[in-house]
């Protein structure tokens, strides 16, 4: 199934869905009293959601034995980048009024914003390196190696939701991701540790 | 017909029949008043036509009237647009019922606002617990139209209506030794579904200084837009402390305690580097997490809108600046 023609445009229509109801219900006013704030707040969980379902791709093929879900992590990937790009781009617009120098004075204020933004710049660099000739440019080993970067993305992605909601000390979605990516990413430390140890 | 003249040398005016100065003087004093009274009931009618034109006082017709005459309290009743009801009800800080902005308005309503009973204890002569009816006749509600900011960076414009809790506060009669005012809110983990989580201390208590507790802008408010409070914005009865974020301001208040110290108020307990026990609006002085020199309006600003300028004390800094003279607000947060 996932060798068909239609997987990768039907995962494409799934990922663009959350982006296509939130243009609609901005359009149609369903934000509710601040539609800056859940803009900006809608497109931050779907970018830490697509991140969860992008590093799930290895430990999914590899548990249930279906090498073809690589076919799928690149667009996942891609789409993590989109929804952080929305994410930055709603923040600079609804909350910046896309003031550079006021974005400037807030990364380097506010330790949240900067650990927000560093996952930004990093997720460019992988974005910008995901094409397959610069993948044989950089070659598969350097390449991979650049782009184990995602793992410091997750931990820094997770530490700005963290801090986000440390305001309410309201933590109970914070946990659910720290678990999950913690599952994920702790799937491939034991792995690593095995392979060394054989 | 009988005509007199003067020359009708004997005719006098019987002394019975000269009203005397004290009647006659007394007549005018009635007239004066009965005009007085007519032309006060004009104005008040005037001025609620006027509100109603303004939109202050427009009824969403949600639940049971509760009019307040304009106020005539200087900065009492600001010119701004007020925020739509939908929103100002649909977008609440009120952890007790969850702490998303949206959870209030749909959990609040199990809370059990009838009957309410408010204790005021402390350093008073006269410690009393009064019904919420006892509250309600205690003085003439007024509405007043202020700005709320949120210490989270948005502001409304709400009609409160009630009255300058010193009303109630002369009537308990504080001793000389009570330098604060505590207030404590419903926390009954029953009704309120959140109450018991590990966010705050429960119950919620906030604190003012006696000066700032006497402040005439300082508000016991029983209803808003010219009707009772919603549960989800602190029915029965609550605190509106305008010039202060919005958090300082307790919802369905249980009890109002004077003291000589100063109270331990939630926020402040939760985080003290991030919220003082001042806690007044000023644009100077960032949250540590983000700035507070800006605000968005809700249901005002557009999404591409600069952000409004936040003012000192909330715009309210000539009725309130003095009660801080010589104070570092940089430190005094």
């Amino acid at each position: 199934m996932l060798l068909h023609r239609a997987a990768k445009p039907v995962v494409f229509g799934l990922m663009s869905l959350p982006f296509c109801w939130l243009l609609y219900a901005t359009l149609t006013n369903q934000l509710g009293a601040n539609p800056a704030e859940a803009l900006i707040r809608a497109s931050g969980d779907w970018t830490l959601r697509a991140l969860c379902l992008v590093l799930a791709v290895t430990p999914l093929r590899v548990i249930t034995a279906t090498p073809a879900l690589a076919r799928l992590r690149r667009m996942l990937g891609l789409f993590v980048y989109f929804y952080v790009i929305v994410h930055l781009l709603s923040y600079s617009g609804f909350d910046m009024a896309f003031e550079l120098t006021d974005i400037a004075r807030d990364i380097a204020k506010r330790p949240f914003i900067l650990v927000g933004f560093s996952s930004f710049v990093l997720l460019t660099a992988l974005a910008a390196t995901s094409s397959n000739r610069v993948i044989r440019l950089l070659g598969g080993k350097r390449w991979q190696r650049l782009h184990r970067l995602v793992y410091l993305v997750a931990g820094l992605a997770l530490l700005h939701f963290f801090w986000m909601r440390a305001g309410k000390h309201n933590f109970a979605e914070v946990v659910v991701y720290a678990a999950i990516l913690s599952l994920l990413l702790g799937w491939r430390a034991v792995r690593l540790l095995k392979k060394n140890g054989a | 017909m009988l005509i007199k003249n003067s020359q009708d040398g004997f005719s006098h005016t019987l002394a019975s029949e000269i009203t005397p100065q004290r009647v006659y003087a007394g007549r005018r004093d009635l007239i004066k008043l009965m005009a007085g009274g007519i032309a006060g009931a004009a104005i008040a009618s005037w001025a609620s036509r006027d509100a109603l034109a303004q939109g202050a006082t427009a009824r969403p017709g949600k639940l049971a009237v509760l009019p307040g005459a304009k106020s005539d309290l200087a900065g009492a009743v600001t010119m701004e647009k007020p925020t739509d009801y939908k929103d100002a009800t649909s977008y609440n800080n009120f952890y007790e019922f969850g702490t998303d902005k949206t959870d209030p308005a749909q959990n609040a309503h199990t809370l059990v606002t009838s009957p309410w009973t408010v204790e005021v204890e402390g350093l008073v002569k006269k410690p009393a617990r009064y019904t919420l009816e006892d509250l309600l006749k205690l003085s003439a509600q007024e509405e007043r139209v202020y700005r709320l900011r949120c210490v989270e960076g948005w502001s409304m414009v709400i009609p409160w209506v009630g009255y300058s809790l010193r009303e109630l506060i002369r009537k308990v009669e504080p001793l000389g030794s009570a330098k604060y005012v505590e207030f404590v809110t419903q926390a009954d983990p029953k009704t309120m579904p959140f109450v018991g989580s590990r966010v705050l201390d429960w119950p919620y208590v906030e604190g003012l200084r006696m000066d700032e507790a006497m402040h005439p802008l300082t508000l016991l408010s029983f209803g808003m837009y010219g009707e009772v409070l919603p549960k989800q914005n602190g029915a029965p009865v609550r605190l509106v402390v305008p010039w202060k974020y919005g958090f300082k301001s307790g919802k369905s208040l249980v009890k109002i305690r004077f003291t000589d110290k100063q109270p331990a108020t939630a926020w402040n307990k939760a985080a003290a580097n991030e919220y003082g026990f001042f806690s007044n609006v000023n644009p100077n002085v960032d949250h540590p997490r983000w700035s507070q020199a800006t605000e968005r309006r809700i249901g005002e600003d557009g999404l591409f809108a600069k952000k409004r300028k936040t003012l000192m004390f909330n715009g309210y800094e000539a009725q309130v600046g003095q009660l801080y003279a010589g104070m570092d607000l940089k430190k005094f947060i």
